[in-house]
């Protein structure tokens, strides 16, 4: 961490300025080499400031400098910000030149793993930059936002608070067996508090995979018979709105047919049973390759015909669906109407816009898309944070079966001690002493 | 010339010089006054939670406590039965004549060892070398190690309301300048503070009004070497009351006259035993708090009022005594104090107990900022083994966190220092449910026997104990229990699941609520009790058994990665300052130690790790 990075901080090409960025203790001396102008040596911290930048002796850009000093900084270290005119040519150029002059090109995220490592930021929000950075959509934007702002490990820590009550008050019991003056903590007390924690952190689970809809999108799979109008209508969905246009490798292992944005969401739909495919090849396609599909979408849209009567397959498909994540469309709403269905479906045509305004709005409903965004927003993201979280949740329950099975408290303590520390894995925490201390600031106690 | 000189012969100053003797080593005890070698100035009990499997620890290490607290104590029972096999604890009501009488015994046998009356007042010091002592009378006595066990006698002060006496504990004369002296050799110097409560005269107790505290009703023992030496009906009884509106009035309304709350102590007390001003202030909202009466010894009538420890002037101590329930008409023998003293900062040592500043000088017991018999004891003992192996040209013997209390409570101290008097609890450990009072011996007799310290035939004894262990585990495993109409009623008779197959032994044994009592039912096998509980505790709670030694396995590995002895902290550029100072001033050993250290974040140990292998080239 001694060597001083640089990268391209700006997207490459769009836009009237580019920026690069540098940081680390040597970030003042090499831009001072290829750049005319204010003494940067001598300016103040946090300030923007003119000149010039030269290779040798032709003129590069003229630039706006911004030059921040350590310690109050994204990363602690002293920061540089060269300002230029944007295009690829110039800015190009600019890095290569600090590259020349002592500069490391920066790995990505590796600003945000400084400001860390040096202690500038949590682990939470470390993270949330790097989300932040990647979010594609509003919500996203704002998910992110809100980890970094610590309320994720707010609530995080009020749990454990709980947790270490709880622990504090099985300890105190222990090193002091004889005060009968003390709650002395027994099953029936434990059960219901432990009960209560579990319920805390399963509804941030729950949340949590909200905040993995938002985070990673909606995946929504149409799904129907050949010849239904499937393609159709992802068109629509496509033409209309305008299409996001994104690398999202490693957030789901469909292919993505392509997205939009859907109040602040973004929608993937995602290998919708071949339905790019020429019609020979869709014919093949039968109901296992459609499950499959099923599986790994949050809606499945099963498009069937208004001038059919329904087919058993198409029967089987719709049995296999969930009803919570299907939505049945029926098209082709132009043509007699032959299909008889008990189940509540939506009408539309490939004409006007009338069936696609209400499927959008049936997702909406569906995943409860519009209450999302009210809520508070401190919904964990990451694979990682899940993880954790899930075993918090099974050190809980591994607790309330010892409980049940009769084993001693010592050994019931155990996993919630392990509990509480999943939690504090998911903050970057550290925790031995905090028990010892919460044991004396609750307790009277002592010879 | 000595080898080892110990100075004080409190419980830390005994185990040292007894055992550095016993390894063979010259060793000379210089005690104030003979007559309180291993004398117990506080309460009249050896063990506790935690503190009685430090005890056992001794015992497996070839100490005295364990085996002189057996000899000597007229009640024992064991904590926490219930509450899980890692936490139940042995506590002996220690008689207060005969233990310090049995000590001086032992130490009497012990043929390298000489005893001595003097008081230290300085260190003969070369080139940061210890030398020897000098004593108040200015003779020096030369040796190669020193040991310093002062307790709390180093410029003590007694403090009863505003009285303010330059004295030790029970009006014993203090050491005036040994703690100038070593502040003059770089130590840091830090002053603490404890307390007692007063005592009873045992004929102005009325025990009619309190509730009467019995001893076990089976044979236990701390050593692992002998038999029960008591009769369990013949054991004393202890007795608890309550404070009161009263008592809590009088307190309140006299607060200003507590040296405590009067501004006249500057020491810090222990958070665990707080005075009962301090107990009354911080819960008011506390009806009453609860007080044990426990006699001292059989041979005189003052009994130890437990739980009332105090600064306040001596007739504010009548009234709060005279306000008990049963105490109306007591008489106080002795009243209560708070005692301030000097210590050294636990910070300036190593693991091995030798200081980091003057080499061969060793420190043990309340001189390292600790509380309590036991935690006093161990130290002494590591102390005197560590003295002896340096004396051997020997790596020092330093236990791990997950091998023992002993190793615990050292590690906190060189590494997170104190704030306040530090006292073990079982909640310091993080691998308590593999530092159990049952497997002392497992855990640390082999070390013993390597240092020369545990006899042959001791080891035999484990060597035994170990093989039947294993005898025993194969022979549940391979016995099956069929379910006969027989076998089902007698589960049924307990209340008992009946298992719905034939089950092994080891199946039935996983079981939370099947023991081997109840399987002599079915089959008897002939073990010592102390067999049969090794293999239920492995068996009922292997799992998670398991994952300790797993997790035990993992802290090793960072254990292992050392920082070189010759880091230099100012050069890591981007590590918090607090956690700069923190590793300059602990200077930890190992990466692991280095995480432990109060100040320094998950995100200092990742810089820290990055420096050492960019400088180092280690620590994978």
């Amino acid at each position: 961490m001694n060597d001083t990075i640089c990268a391209i901080s700006t997207s490459l090409g769009v836009g009237a300025i580019s920026i690069v960025r540098l940081s680390g203790k040597d970030a003042i001396k090499i831009v001072k080499k290829i750049y005319k102008g204010t003494d940067l040596d001598k300016v103040d911290s946090h300030t923007i400031n003119y000149g010039h930048i030269y290779d040798k002796n032709e003129l590069i850009d003229e630039v706006l400098v911004s030059v921040m000093k350590s310690p109050k900084t994204y990363t602690t270290e002293d920061i540089v910000e060269i300002n230029s005119h944007g295009g690829i040519n110039t800015t190009n150029k600019i890095l290569e030149l600090l590259l020349e002059n002592g500069c490391r090109l920066a790995e990505p995220g590796e600003f945000t793993k400084r400001a860390f490592l040096n202690g500038r930021i949590d682990l939470v929000e470390a993270e949330s930059v790097n989300d932040l950075i990647n979010a594609k959509t509003d919500a996203a934007r704002k998910l992110a936002l809100n980890n970094m702002g610590g309320n994720l490990t707010k609530k995080i820590e009020g749990i454990r608070n709980k947790i270490v009550e709880l622990m504090a008050n099985i300890e105190v019991n222990i090193d002091y067996p004889e005060y009968e003056d003390i709650l002395v903590i027994k099953e029936r007390d434990l059960i219901p508090k432990l009960k209560e924690i579990k319920s805390e952190l399963q509804d941030i689970l729950t949340l949590s995979k909200n905040g993995k809809l938002i985070k990673e999108g909606i995946n929504v799979a149409i799904v129907g018979k050949p010849n239904v109008g499937k393609s159709s209508l992802l068109n629509k969905f496509l033409d209309e709105d305008k299409a996001i246009v994104t690398d999202i490798a490693g957030t789901t292992r469909d292919i993505v047919e392509g997205s939009i944005s859907l109040n602040g969401f973004q929608i993937n739909f995602i290998d919708t049973a071949g339905i790019r495919e020429t019609k020979d090849v869709v014919e093949k396609i039968g109901v296992e390759k459609s499950l499959e599909t099923i599986k790994n979408a949050d809606i499945v849209i099963l498009v069937l015909n208004n001038n059919a009567k329904v087919s058993d397959y198409e029967k089987d498909l719709m049995e296999s669906i969930h009803p919570y994540k299907r939505i049945i469309y029926v098209n082709k709403s132009d043509l007699p109407t032959k299909i008889s269905l008990d189940n509540y479906y939506i009408l539309g045509n490939t004409i006007d816009d009338e069936g696609i305004n209400k499927l959008k709005k049936e997702i909406i409903k569906k995943l409860e898309l519009d209450t999302i965004i009210t809520k508070d927003m401190s919904y964990m993201s990451n694979i990682r944070q899940i993880d954790l979280l899930k075993k918090a949740i099974k050190s809980i329950v591994n607790a309330l079966n010892n409980l049940d099975a009769g084993m001693p408290i010592d050994i019931v303590e155990i996993d919630i001690t392990n509990s509480f520390n999943f939690l504090g894995e998911i903050i970057g925490d550290v925790y031995h002493d905090k028990l010892v201390d919460t044991i004396f600031a609750n307790f009277c106690v002592g010879k | 010339m000595y080898d080892v000189i110990v100075v004080g012969g409190g419980h830390a100053g005994c185990e040292g010089a007894n055992i550095a003797a016993k390894m063979g080593f010259k060793t000379l005890l210089l005690t104030m006054n003979k007559n309180n070698i291993a004398d117990m100035p506080c309460n009249p009990s050896i063990g506790g939670t935690s503190k009685g499997i430090i005890v056992r620890e001794i015992d497996a290490l070839g100490g005295l406590m364990g085996i002189v607290a057996d000899l000597s104590h007229f009640q024992i029972k064991m904590l926490n039965n219930s509450k899980g096999p890692a936490v139940r604890s042995l506590r002996a009501q220690a008689d207060k004549i005969v233990y310090p009488k049995k000590m001086l015994e032992f130490l009497n046998k012990n043929k390298n060892l000489t005893i001595k009356e003097g008081l230290v007042e300085d260190l003969i010091i070369e080139d940061n070398k210890v030398k020897g002592v000098i004593l108040s009378n200015k003779e020096k006595i030369l040796s190669k190690t020193v040991i310093l066990t002062t307790g709390t006698y180093l410029k003590a002060n007694i403090l009863r309301g505003s009285e303010n006496v330059e004295s030790g504990p029970h009006g014993e004369g203090r050491s005036n300048h040994l703690s100038d002296n070593l502040k003059k050799y770089g130590l840091e110097i830090i002053r603490l503070k404890t307390g007692t409560p007063p005592r009873i005269k045992y004929d102005s107790i009325d025990f009619s009004k309190m509730h009467e505290e019995l001893g076990s009703d089976t044979f236990l023992t701390f050593s692992h070497d002998i038999k029960p030496q008591y009769k369990i009906n013949e054991q004393q009884k202890c007795y608890l009351l309550y404070t009161n509106d009263l008592t809590h009035k009088i307190i309140q309304n006299n607060l200003k006259k507590s040296a405590m709350y009067g501004g006249f102590v500057t020491g810090v007390g222990p958070r665990y035993c707080p005075s009962i001003e301090d107990k009354v202030v911080r819960f008011s909202d506390k009806e009453r708090h609860q007080l044990f009466l426990e006699p001292e010894s059989i041979y005189y009538d003052e009994w130890y009022l437990q739980g009332f420890s105090t600064s306040m002037p001596k007739d504010v101590q009548e009234k709060m005594v005279h306000s008990l329930v049963g105490l109306e008409n007591a008489v106080i023998t002795k009243y209560a104090y708070a005692i301030e003293y000097d210590a050294i900062n636990p910070l300036q040592i190593k693991p091995s107990l030798e200081n980091k500043i003057i080499t061969n000088l060793y420190t043990a017991g309340q001189i390292n900022g600790t509380s309590g018999y036991e935690e006093a004891a161990c130290q002494g003992l590591m102390a005197g083994i560590n003295a002896a192996l340096k004396l051997q040209n020997k790596e020092p013997f330093i236990l791990k966190r997950n091998e023992a209390y002993t190793g615990v409570l050292i590690d906190d101290l060189v590494t997170k220092g104190v704030t306040d008097p530090y006292r073990m609890l079982t909640s310091r450990a993080e691998f308590r449910l593999l530092l159990r009072h049952d497997n002392a011996d497992i855990r640390l007799r082999e070390y013993g026997y390597k240092l020369g310290i545990i006899t042959e035939a001791q080891m035999n004894k484990l060597r035994e104990k170990l093989d039947n262990i294993n005898k025993l585990l194969s022979d549940v495993k391979n016995t099956k229990l069929k379910i006969t109409k027989e076998v089902a009623s007698v589960f049924e008779d307990n209340d008992f699941d009946i298992p719905t197959k034939s089950l092994s032994f080891e199946e039935l044994l996983k079981r939370t609520n099947i023991t081997f009592n109840f399987l002599n039912h079915f089959i008897n096998l002939d073990y010592s009790d102390e067999v049969k509980e090794q293999v239920e505790i492995e068996l009922k709670y292997q799992g998670y058994i398991k994952k300790a030694k797993k997790e035990a396995e993992k802290l090793q590995k960072i254990e292992e990665k050392q920082i070189p002895d010759d880091i230099d902290y100012q050069k890591i550029k981007n590590i918090a300052s607090e956690a700069r100072q923190k590793l300059d001033l602990v200077r930890p050993k190992t990466m692991a130690q280095a995480s432990r250290i109060s100040g320094v974040n998950p995100s200092d140990m990742a810089i820290l790790a990055v420096y050492l292998k960019k400088e180092y080239g280690k620590n994978d």
